[in-house]
């Protein structure tokens, strides 16, 4: 066991999945002698050469219609969008192409890429990088999105999603790169995709969450712990397809619905899960399903007052839990 | 028990007419926990022959019934008191301070057992929420599947809500005091109260059980399930369907009908409308002349005028004539108060009036009270013959059927005349054939008396 940030953890993932098939290969901007601008591709450069760790153009359309291409050729590309705000002139490639390509060559053809981009603000960011684009690409079938919020889950989540046979947008939320340090195995292991995990046993309260917004919804269980209201809490991990069963499960737990995420309000995560549990388990709600989410304005502020007043905090997860926890 | 936040109004029974002491409240349209907007209907009331809607006065919650369906209480009296929506803040002191005639006296906060004060609050609360509407999904759950009363279990939550904990919380107690305490510690003030009707929860079942019985029946009895629409009758229809039944199921409806030559009154009518019109500014129809026929024959024959009840003949001393009026949706049914005493123009103006009133939905209890015997102008929508219910509380009703011209036996001849059918429904409980044939007779005379030249004013 060592102990191991975020970063280290999507780092060693990368490493131990070149190292074990030849056919995973990283390509980006400034992912091969620079070692990423977050430095998660450091040192397979040197490692595996520069036909494994390919340097890209600021062309992010290119970066992954070039990885479906390569994964069409029977290669696994690990594509990194540096960060997530820049994935949006890939989208033709991603919705069009690579989501269907199994649909539409009737199963003779998939598309086994994984694209990892750091999203979420927090960072002083600024307006283009600090956006969270999770919620854009849940609503397409035929991909997988991903969002784990802890370096063990990180590493798992990214050798599933390597070894997937289909499309995965792997998002990394920016901030936990070095906020987190966790006691990781040394040997192989992954954390399979489309599986919840509870995070802390409650009773009162159900909060579900992902991301860096989960992190904060922890730290506010505590404070909420000692208020004598029991917190039960469930990281979503992936986005889709949603672990309906641990939702539900989650769900039954309290009757008491809470769903946090740093993403807008409005057509996002929290929206789908409330709608699957007002389909599956109306019987089971103490009170209305409550969402806490990013204001609906265009964009995370550069102003670091703005920027804080924009961002989820403790206390402002507290405070919804609270209130909660009174109805 | 009162309500601990939120001012309360009460509703009460309303004077329907002037001669009205009482009525009989025949259904609650709310149940306690219902929202309710001012002035829509709470419950429905029936005075001597007119069913009323009750509105709210005010805006706000169900609190509380107070009378039951089918009971008759005197004008002025609580029907039943509606929480009024209001942000009170400081709800729980207020009402402890309102809830309670005692604590009226005491000013807030100046108790001299300020322990007290918050003891009966907690208390009230508590009692409060157990017939607080608000439950969750997972409340009404969980009591339904445990058999809880939601009424014993006090809530913990906002605004004094039963939480699911409380139920789950409820259920555990009762296993552990299931072997020692048989009233499942219930307080004994509940147990003396009684509360009707009966809690939110039975009624939620209730209303389960009326559904899977109905989609039973449809799936017995009717085209398959996609094929049928369900439509929830307006409380209007559900009070005439009630009627209805009541009044075919009390009396022995018996039935008779004669034919009637309107040639004279035909060209009377031909004569005389466009004059008319221009004179009186509404449309002169035939039915003003076989309401003057039928006031002239029940002023020969009074037992038409009248209605069995428990075991009595009511004789009604006054001739007011009902007029079936057929709207989109209803039926409304005013009534052209002392007809006998308005001349034929007179009766169309008041038809007039009255029509034109129950087409906009605008008749008052006054216009719709107090009816003696029911003239039905079937002929308006093209029946030449029908058999009609009897209208409550009226021994006979007749139905004006579609003049038309038939060929008809004079002495020797065959002539082309303007016949109608004059059917009448009685009910054999205090008519019989000989004296309402008498009076058909009457009416048919009257009607056939009806020439060009006479005047109708």
């Amino acid at each position: 066991m060592a102990i191991k940030q975020y970063i280290d953890a999507i780092r060693d993932a990368l490493f131990e999945e070149m190292k074990r098939d030849e056919r995973v290969f990283v390509l980006g901007e400034d992912v091969g002698v620079r070692g990423g601008v977050f430095r998660a591709t450091t040192g397979l450069y040197e490692a595996f050469g520069e036909d494994r760790a390919l340097d890209f153009p600021l062309t992010e359309s290119a970066i992954v219609g070039i990885s479906i291409g390569a994964a069409a050729a029977g290669m696994i590309p690990v594509a990194e969008i540096q960060f997530a705000d820049f994935i949006l002139p890939a989208v033709n490639q991603i919705i069009s192409e690579a989501a269907k390509i199994r649909y539409r060559s009737n199963n003779e053809w998939s598309s086994p890429i994984v694209i990892r981009a750091p999203y979420g603000g927090g960072i002083h960011g600024g307006l283009y990088h600090s956006q969270s684009v999770e919620a854009l690409f849940t609503h397409v079938p035929g991909l997988k999105v991903v969002t784990p919020s802890t370096p063990y889950d990180a590493k798992g989540m990214l050798k599933a999603a390597i070894r997937d046979p289909d499309p995965v947008l792997f998002f990394e939320h920016k901030k936990l790169y070095r906020l987190l340090k966790e006691e990781i195995p040394e040997e192989d292991y992954v954390v399979p995709l489309g599986k919840a995990a509870i995070r802390v046993e409650g009773e009162d309260i159900t909060v579900l969450s992902y991301g860096y917004a989960l992190h904060l919804v922890l730290e506010a269980a505590q404070q909420l712990a000692q208020e004598g209201i029991s917190s039960h809490i469930l990281d979503l991990r992936t986005l889709r397809p949603l672990d309906d069963d641990a939702i539900l499960e989650a769900v039954k737990k309290t009757g008491k619905i809470l769903i946090v995420h740093e993403d807008n309000k409005f057509h996002g995560i929290g929206a789908e899960v409330s709608a699957l549990i007002a389909e599956q388990a109306f019987f089971d709600l103490d009170a209305p399903i409550a969402r806490l989410a990013g204001p609906e304005i265009p964009a995370m502020p550069f102003s670091p007052v703005l920027e804080r007043e924009y961002q989820l905090t403790v206390d402002k997860v507290a405070q919804a839990m609270r209130a909660l926890a009174r109805f | 028990m009162e309500r601990v936040y939120g001012t309360m109004a009460d509703i009460k029974m309303p004077q329907l007419g002037e001669s009205v002491t009482e009525g009989t409240l025949s259904k609650w349209l709310k149940q306690p926990g219902d929202a309710v907007d001012k002035y829509e209907p709470l419950a429905e009331v029936i005075t001597d022959k007119v069913t009323a809607e009750i509105p709210a006065d005010v805006s706000g919650y169900m609190e509380k019934i107070m009378v039951s369906e089918g009971a008759t209480v005197s004008v002025g009296t609580v029907l039943c008191r509606i929480r009024e929506i209001d942000n009170t803040e400081n709800s729980v002191l207020k009402s402890a301070s309102l809830s309670d005639a005692e604590d009226k006296s005491i000013p807030n906060g100046a108790h001299p057992n300020g322990a007290q004060v918050v003891a009966r609050t907690t208390s009230q609360l508590g009692g409060e929420t157990a017939s607080s509407p608000r439950y969750s999904p997972a409340v009404l759950r969980s009591a339904q599947d445990h058999g809880i009363d939601l009424r014993e279990v006090s809530g913990s939550g906002e605004g004094g809500r039963i939480t699911r904990k409380d139920v789950l919380r409820r259920i555990e107690a009762r296993k552990v005091s299931a072997n020692t305490d048989t009233t499942g510690g219930i307080p004994e003030t509940l147990l003396s109260t009684p509360v009707f009707p009966s809690g939110n929860v039975q009624l939620a079942s209730e209303e389960i059980q009326l559904q899977t019985e109905a989609e039973r029946h449809e799936q017995v009895s009717s085209p398959a399930l996609e094929d049928v629409k369900i439509v929830f009758p307006t409380p209007l229809r559900r009070i005439i369907a009630k009627r209805m039944v009541e009044s075919k199921h009390t009396a022995p409806h018996a039935w008779t009908m004669v034919e009637v030559d309107v040639t004279g009154l035909v060209s009377l009518r031909t004569q005389i409308k466009q004059d008319f019109k221009r004179k009186e500014g509404i449309d002169l129809t035939y039915l003003p002349f076989f309401i003057k026929a039928v006031t002239d024959a029940l002023k020969a024959y009074p037992m038409l005028n009248s209605a069995w009840v428990e075991d009595k003949i009511h004789m009604y001393q006054r001739i007011n004539i009902s007029v079936a009026v057929a709207t989109d949706d209803a039926l409304a049914v005013p009534v052209i108060h002392d007809a006998d005493r308005l001349s034929i123009v007179g009766i169309a103006h008041a038809l007039n009036e009255l029509v034109a009133q129950a087409h906009s939905g605008r008749l008052s209890v006054h216009d719709v009270a107090g009816g003696t015997f029911t003239v039905n102008n079937t002929g308006a929508f093209g029946s030449v013959l029908s058999a009609p219910i009897l209208n409550g509380g009226q021994a006979a009703i007749l139905s004006v059927e579609k003049i038309v011209k038939r060929p008809v036996v004079i002495q020797e001849s065959i002539a082309i005349r303007s016949m109608v059918n004059l059917s009448l429904s009685l009910d054999h409980r205090l008519l019989d054939g000989w004296i309402v044939g008498q009076f058909l007779q009457a009416v048919k005379e009257r009607v056939e008396s009806f020439r060009e030249g006479l005047l109708i004013y």
